[in-house]
């Protein structure tokens, strides 16, 4: 189908949003309605004088009518049609289709190119898993060398009269070969990390703008003295490459930037240094609520805090909104985290403040101090029911850790057997 | 030969079965080399070991053994080629090869079994495991 054959169609369309009739078109164009009909019906063609005069009365530029949509476009749609696997009944309509709503043709072209990047994200991840010469090589190493120790050690533990040359020379292979599995191991960690890093992680909103945060150490003297606002630190950050990234991070400071005219850094400095880190007597002393205190807390640079500190914030339906990580303490990236998290009980108590030490499931039980306090969103009012948020700041090193209470950070990650808040089934074996 | 503990109880055909045996080993690990050597040795196999790949098929050819114990990842020909290799070479179709194999390895692992692959012993293995696909496989090959 040639492409000029759809400047009729354009020509109704652009007619019928101005509500004007055929014949009132037609008059203004000096042609007859009956003409212009079969042109609007792309029965005939049109060009040159007629095509700039109708332009003229129907107000756009000529080329607008006779082009229409983009050619990538309707490329890209007969593609979502062919790789669709179902018959696509008006796949000789597509020009049709792009020239008449070419926003609900952009949103169908966008969604499939989308799809193809992430099939092709897949199969370079799963290539990558099973293809990689580095990795194979890497994981054959310390199999490899698991394999000679396991059989010298087993030598060595079960051979009765082993005779002291033997004896000798396997106690040193095993002292090679384990400090060869310490290292092929080191190399085989570092080698997974680094495809998690840089770019790919892109792509959500939630991330860029932990991103842009992380970047700054969560701390923003600009802020903190005045000197800048929320939407000038957003504006040209590179971390922000979305809009809806940036709006999210807009938030996240314009959050900070009351939190600091609240509790300025220099006071809250002196307060600290004089009264420790005592939440409670800060929010007393500055005369603002618990959740001011903890976020400010998590705010400050560790010079001043003295000491590392996580956050995390979530809405009611638990989602996490922000998060602060901290060494030792693992939030998950994706989905909901673990229930048992002091923040879900501060969630279901709001108002009242929850203090507790907690210690999560894994291979370095580190124990953290979490004080977590859930706060109304806005302004109670009758008949209307209070929306909660609750924050909790995470201190690493428990107080007084004794019978510190185990967490998780998600269900599919955490060991932790007999769990009665275990909402689906581990994806690690028992015996890691 | 000494009567060894592993073998007390075992019946006198098989013991039959067991004497004169000869294994070569086609390894690039030399810890793992010296561990195998020590166990079959203590066994009662006589174990010729080999580290390079690429002139693996020469040494099998050469030592005629009765087993061949052989490496997936070796350098200079990979333990798949060298099946194949063997396999095409008259008089070595029945030869029984025990391939060593790392998990994660499964493609290769089907590739090895078409090209002709006997049995497989996944790393890290532990040394009972070693002996009783090494016996196994030797008394199959009497059998047949």
């Amino acid at each position: 189908m040639a492409r000029d054959t759809l400047t009729g169609s354009r020509i109704r369309e652009r007619r019928l949003i101005l509500g004007l009739r055929q014949a009132e078109l037609a008059r203004e164009a000096g042609i007859s309605a009956s003409y212009l009909n079969l042109i609007e019906h792309n029965r005939r063609r049109i060009g040159g004088k007629l095509l700039v005069g109708i332009a003229g009365v129907l107000g756009v530029e000529p080329s607008m009518l006779s082009e229409g949509a983009e050619a990538a476009l309707i490329s890209t749609l007969r593609e979502a049609a062919a790789d669709s696997g179902v018959p696509v009944a008006e796949l000789d309509r597509v020009d049709e289709f792009a020239g008449r709503f070419p926003g609900w043709a952009e949103v169908l072209a966008s969604g499939h190119r989308r799809i193809a990047t992430l099939e092709r994200t897949v199969e370079t991840l799963s290539d990558r898993l099973t293809h990689d010469p580095n990795l194979a090589a890497s994981v054959h190493e310390v199999l490899s060398t698991a394999a000679a120790i396991r059989s010298t050690a087993s030598i060595l533990a079960e051979t009765g009269e082993l005779e002291p040359e033997w004896r000798d020379r396997f106690h040193k292979n095993l002292n090679q070969d384990s400090l060869r599995l310490s290292e092929s191991s080191r190399a085989l960690v570092s080698f997974l990390d680094e495809g998690d890093t840089g770019e790919d992680r892109r792509g959500m909103p939630q991330e860029e703008a932990e991103a842009f945060l992380q970047a700054s150490g969560f701390h923003f003297p600009a802020l903190e003295e005045g000197t800048a606002v929320p939407q000038e630190l957003v504006q040209h950050a590179p971390e922000l490459v979305s809009e809806a990234a940036r709006s999210l991070a807009r938030a996240a400071l314009e959050q900070y930037q009351a939190d600091a005219r609240a509790m300025p850094l220099p006071a809250l400095a002196r307060g600290i240094r004089s009264g420790g880190l005592d939440p409670v007597a800060l929010a007393r002393q500055f005369g603002c609520g618990l959740p001011v205190v903890l976020r400010r807390l998590a705010a400050l640079p560790e010079e001043v805090l003295g000491r590392e500190a996580g956050l995390v914030i979530c809405d009611a339906s638990g989602t996490l909104l922000f998060r602060k990580p901290v060494t030792g303490f693992a939030m998950p990236r994706f989905g909901a985290s673990c229930p048992l998290w002091p923040l879900y009980t501060a969630l279901v108590r709001p108002q009242v403040p929850v203090r507790r030490n907690v210690v999560q499931q894994g291979r370095n039980a580190a124990a953290f101090d979490c004080m977590a306090v859930a706060w109304p969103l806005e302004m109670p009012d009758f008949g209307a029911d209070p929306l909660y948020r609750a924050v909790m700041l995470i201190l690493p090193g428990g107080q007084d850790a004794q019978d510190p209470q185990p967490v998780g950070a998600s269900c599919r990650i955490c060991p932790r057997r007999g769990c009665p808040a275990r909402r689906e089934p581990s994806i690690l074996k028992e015996e890691f | 030969m000494r009567a060894r503990t592993g073998l007390s109880g075992r019946g006198r055909r098989e013991e039959f079965l067991l004497m004169g045996r000869h294994v070569v080993l086609i390894e690039d690990e030399p810890n793992i080399t010296e561990a195998i050597r020590f166990l079959l040795t203590r066994d009662g196999w006589s174990v010729d070991a080999h580290t390079d790949g690429a002139t693996a098929v020469e040494v099998i050819r050469d030592a005629n053994p009765d087993l061949v114990i052989l490496d997936l990842m070796l350098p200079g020909k990979s333990g798949l080629e060298i099946v194949r290799e063997l396999r095409a070479e008259g008089g070595m179709q029945a030869l029984p090869v025990l391939m060593l194999t790392a998990r994660g390895q499964m493609r290769d692992r089907e590739m090895a079994e078409k090209a002709g692959v006997t049995r497989f012993m996944t790393k890290p293995f532990s040394n009972a495991e070693v002996l009783t696909a090494v016996r196994d496989l030797h008394a199959q090959a009497g059998q047949g």
